[in-house]
């Protein structure tokens, strides 16, 4: 079964939700997110998504497309990032996932690409800017590599669409929760009440729903629970805090700032 | 080869719709006002009534006598979009989204723009028809094209500087479509050229079919037959596909221009049919200038309105089956070819349409006298006399 799959149903059966932790790999350096991903595991953090630069992240926000921007200057690219991923692989379980956009799979090959990834111990791909219409070879590759293939669904996609999008959806479906690029600071909207509460009743357990873009504290990540959510993802508050700190500090305080969020995915 | 319209918004394998999630609904909403209107008659009559009274309607094809008999070959043509009201052909294309736009009763419209060419176009199409509208422009493009930011602020815009990345025309389409995602249900995104997620590709191409549709009927008038070639400069692609798509089914030899730069052996160019690889940006699969791994390369041109990473999808599509011949003209050679049309012929051309003129230049021999090349004549030089000139003093430096 696959990690992902197993990982939400062991949580499942602690009565936990699950909380979902994003960072852009070779941001601020190599070290710096490998003592990111030591300070998300020592934190709690059920599953890692680890973006991998693209030069035209359209649709990250500036905190996103700032880290995206400065780990390709440093020199990340496909080697060195599957390298990151086998050392990361080395420290935990966890479920890895990877977030990217098309063309960087697309230009490789999508199943030259995938299989490289998941060798690594890469477990899921999320891309923003993959349509269903266009996925076929995509979900072909994902499928003979038996990788998850998530999905992101928006709160105007229409039923029917979030129907035919649950269909070739594996792991989780990934809820935007705004109208927005990632790391948008909002409050919450009833927008985004009303698309959880219509998607769960259209997944129908088929699925986890986990909620992301503009989380950023675990008051809200506490909120969205409460409404349905079945993970909770954050990334640009992780890069936030990472921005702001020496390298030597990065692992306690991304750990201190885990916990934190991991509380309140833990029901009372 | 004439794909009318592309099914699932493909040209062979190019095109289609890689996007976010959140704009799913968006362009699917835009291609069904699309397939309404276009053949709506009001909207073709005031559309009609916009492009003659105001932009100017149609523009003249005028024989170059003097190009001519200096080159000693083919009859060359030109077709003035560069008299178009703003002096370039973008206003075809403005005018038709923008009209388009207020019949969705969209309230507000955002656009991209590299030189500042579609952007001041998009501005006038606006102030025109009542809409607000806000255009991204990468900064550096800010910096290099202040008037053109004046111009646009003077006609009504605010003009949005983005900071990221190269901070030129494919961040400003970054940036432009992270606005769409954000204000999804009010805003209009009026995209420049023949390029981005379908509809876009197709609406824009029949938008400045205009261009060809005249061509095709002012030549049958002149020279009682269709031109034995066509030939426009490519950036995103849309003067050119305007120009091809109404004469593909023709006898006509068709070449599309791209910017050679310091040449398409260095790294220093825009020339993505030449040199580039298939590959997903902005929505569409085409062919980009990118690395090995998909990261997307800086460009350079001249011409800033060439200074683009990708190409339309149909184009791609008709490289891949030959119908068209892709090829480039260097920054020198475009820079002498603005020259010799300014003092041959008495006109300007715009620094992007000067690649097609030097291609002519270098072809026309090839025909016989009786043959009659038409040049797509895509904008006006005004814009870049002092880019020419800074040029121009940078080469005597040189050779000093
Ligand atoms: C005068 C002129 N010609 C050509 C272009 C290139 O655009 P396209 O290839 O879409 O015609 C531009 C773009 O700004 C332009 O201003």
């Amino acid at each position: 079964m696959s990690k992902i799959k197993n990982k939400f149903l062991e949580l499942k059966s602690k009565k936990q939700k699950a909380l979902i932790a994003y960072v852009v790999a070779g941001y601020p350096n190599e070290n710096g997110t490998l003592s990111a991903i030591r300070g998300l595991v020592k934190g709690g953090a059920d599953i890692i998504e680890l973006g991998l630069p693209f030069s035209d992240p359209l649709a990250d926000g500036p905190v996103i497309q700032n880290a995206s921007y400065i780990a390709l200057q440093k020199g990340i690219n496909l080697s060195k990032f599957l390298s990151l991923v086998k050392k990361i692989r080395k420290e935990t379980d966890l479920p890895l996932v990877l977030m990217t956009y098309t063309n960087l799979l697309y230009k490789q090959g999508y199943d030259k690409f995938i299989s490289l990834a998941r060798k690594a111990g890469i477990n899921g791909f999320i891309l923003p800017d993959m349509a269903i219409e266009e996925a076929g070879e995509y979900l072909k590759a994902i499928r003979k590599n038996k990788a998850d293939s998530i999905f992101l669904i928006s709160p105007n996609t229409s039923p029917k669409r979030i129907k035919k999008i649950v269909s070739v959806s594996s792991g989780f479906l990934y809820l935007v929760s705004v109208f927005g690029t990632t790391g948008k600071k909002e409050k919450i909207q009833q927008y985004t009440i009303d698309a959880i509460k219509n998607t769960k009743k259209l997944v129908d357990g088929k699925i986890p729903i986990g909620v992301g873009f503009g989380i950023s504290n675990p008051k809200q990540a506490k909120f969205f629970i409460k409404k349905g959510a079945d993970a909770i993802i954050i990334g640009s508050a992780f890069l936030r805090l990472i921005e702001k700190l020496p390298q030597k500090d990065i692992e306690t305080k991304i750990a201190q700032f885990t916990r934190s969020l991991k509380a309140v995915t833990i029901s009372q | 080869m004439k794909i009318k319209y592309p099914k699932a918004g493909k040209f062979g394998e190019f095109g289609g719709r890689y996007i976010p999630e959140t704009l799913v609904p968006a362009v699917e909403e835009l291609e069904e006002a699309y397939l309404k209107f276009k053949n709506d008659k009001d909207f073709k009559n005031e559309l009609d009534y916009y492009l003659r009274e105001y932009a100017g309607r149609p523009t003249p094809l005028y024989f170059a006598k003097n190009l001519t008999e200096k080159i000693g070959g083919a009859k060359i043509y030109l077709k003035r979009e560069d008299l178009l009201h703003g002096g370039a052909h973008k206003i075809n294309n403005t005018l038709g989204q923008a009209l388009l736009a207020k019949k969705m009763k969209k309230k507000r419209i955002i656009a991209e723009t590299g030189a500042g060419q579609h952007g001041v176009a998009t501005a006038m199409a606006c102030a025109a028809l009542g809409l607000p509208s806000e255009i991204y422009m990468g900064y550096k493009d800010t910096q290099r094209q202040k008037l053109n930011v004046f111009r646009m602020n003077l006609l009504g815009s605010s003009v949005h500087p983005v900071m990221e990345g190269t901070q030129t025309l494919k961040n400003a389409i970054n940036e432009a479509i992270r606005d769409w995602i954000t204000n999804v249900k009010t805003t209009y995104y009026l995209l420049g050229s023949a390029v981005g997620p379908h509809p876009y590709p197709v609406m824009v191409r029949d938008f400045q079919s205009v261009i060809g549709n005249e061509i095709k009927s002012q030549m049958k008038e002149i020279e009682k037959k269709i031109p034995d070639a066509v030939i426009a400069c490519v950036g995103g692609g849309s003067n050119a596909i305007g120009t091809f798509y109404p004469l593909l089914d023709e006898d006509t030899e068709m070449f599309g221009i791209e910017a050679g730069g310091e040449g398409i052996e260095t790294d220093h160019h825009s020339a993505t049919l030449n040199a580039g690889s298939k590959g997903v940006l902005h929505g569409m699969l085409t062919y980009l200038l990118q690395d090995r791994e998909g990261q997307i390369l800086d460009t350079h041109s001249i011409a800033a309105g060439l200074d683009y990473p990708g190409v339309g999808p149909e184009h791609s599509y008709l490289k891949d089956n030959k119908r068209v011949k892709y090829d480039s003209v260097s920054d020198q050679n475009a820079i002498d070819a603005f020259l010799t049309l300014a003092k041959y012929e008495g006109i300007i051309p715009a620094l992007e349409s000067s690649h097609a003129v030097a291609y002519a230049i270098k072809i026309a021999r090839k025909f016989s006298k009786s043959n009659s090349i038409v040049i797509t004549l895509s904008g006006r030089g005004d814009k870049d006399v002092e880019v020419v000139e800074n040029y121009l003093n940078q080469n005597v430096k040189n050779k000093k």
